[in-house]
């Protein structure tokens, strides 16, 4: 059965993009190299800062995101060239995961005066909303 | 201590006053010297009335206490500590926002002058914003948020110290009878002091004038702070 009958719509295979979940390189992307077993692959992300190495399944997860052309075990550099051809870094910060990741993260970091700024912000969205409603309903 | 080895954690092989035997500090020369005791006669001569008592006596000028205690107590051993000063933290910078934790205004946001020679620190809401005064406050009781309010420009009266904030001496409590016959009245509160209320509005010229600079920061200094749902202090950044 190949990849193309199932249901499954991400599949462990050289070339995906995947999220790592654990270790000093938790959150960022790499690419999968080379399939080692049923348990880790060879992953790297010459350009998202991750060194070659082997990593285990139970802390990635896989993306939507493929490099295409992606040989089997190619080196940093093919890596690193397929990466820029076809712009996947770029395609992962537009995703809307990504993008909600980076909010999540700036909001955690944000200091006591910002929470308290965008508290201020929030109410004043309610109320262009509140209005804009009632508006509506009245037309 | 280098001579007295250590022979389990924090335990000397000397004892306190071995250590002090041998550091020989006690042969060094002093500094300073004690003032002369002027010399006072260890007798004087009173004059004492009556026919028969002959006119003059000589009593000991010191007199001796009638009483001794009949057992020995053994004095406790007096302590040479002193407190030092709480250190600062460093976070904690003049015009730093501090978000108080307890006591009456806990949950306020107010604005940190200076630390005073006790250790506490001096903040103020600003009154006229929040109605916290100028207060002081254990560091200990406060979290301290990365926003401030620049003051460097701004100069604390002297006089603002730990005397400053002393209770006035009480008067004493009046007789119980006095207290009932005022007809159970509740004692006249007494005003507020003047110089007080006129130094409250001078520092906090000073410090409004600072936080108006920043947008919405005195609509932040008037709310207080709280924990919603999901909130955790210690996996909040200040």
């Amino acid at each position: 059965m190949s990849a193309a009958d199932s249901t499954f719509k991400r599949f462990v295979e050289v070339g995906r993009v995947v999220l790592l979940k654990s270790g000093p390189y938790e959150g960022h992307i790499a690419i999968i190299c080379e399939i080692i077993d049923h348990n880790r692959a060879i992953i790297d992300g010459p350009t998202t800062g991750v060194p070659r190495q082997s990593f285990p399944f139970r802390h990635l997860t896989l993306t939507p995101l493929q490099l295409t052309k992606l040989p089997r075990a190619a080196g940093s550099g093919t890596v690193k060239k397929q990466i820029e051809a076809e712009g996947i870094i770029e395609k992962w910060t537009k995703s809307s995961w990504a993008q909600k990741r980076a909010a999540i993260a700036k909001r955690r970091s944000l200091t006591d005066f910002e929470r308290f700024t965008v508290m201020l912000a929030k109410k004043v969205r309610t109320d262009h909303v509140r209005k804009a409603v009632k508006a509506a309903g009245k037309a | 201590m280098a001579r007295s080895k250590e022979v389990a954690p924090s335990v000397g092989r000397l004892s306190r006053s071995q250590v002090f035997a041998r550091r020989g500090l006690y042969k060094g020369l002093k500094k300073t010297e004690k003032p002369a005791a002027s010399e006072v006669a260890a007798t004087k001569e009173v004059q004492v009335g009556g026919e028969k008592n002959g006119g003059k006596r000589v009593v000991p000028t010191a007199k001796a206490s009638r009483f001794y205690p009949a057992e020995d107590v053994r004095q406790p051993k007096k302590s040479r500590k002193t407190p030092k000063p709480a250190h600062l933290r460093s976070s904690i910078t003049p015009g730093t926002i501090l978000i108080l934790l307890a006591g009456r205004f806990a949950g306020k946001r107010v604005v940190f002058l200076k630390q005073l020679d006790s250790g506490l620190l001096l903040v103020t809401g600003p009154f006229k914003l929040n109605g916290v005064p100028l207060r002081r406050v254990n560091q200990a009781y406060v979290i301290a948020t990365s926003t401030k309010v620049d003051l460097a420009e701004f100069k604390l009266d002297e006089k603002i110290n730990d005397a400053y904030f002393k209770k006035p001496a009480s008067k004493g409590p009046g007789s119980a009878e006095a207290e009932f016959f005022s007809e159970g009245k509740p004692k006249e509160k007494e005003a507020f002091p003047e110089s007080k209320s006129a130094d409250q509005k001078t520092v906090d010229g000073a410090v409004i004038a600072a936080v108006k600079k920043t947008e919405t920061l005195a609509k932040y200094l008037k709310a207080t702070f709280g924990l919603s749902k999901g909130q955790f202090p210690h996996a909040l950044t200040f």
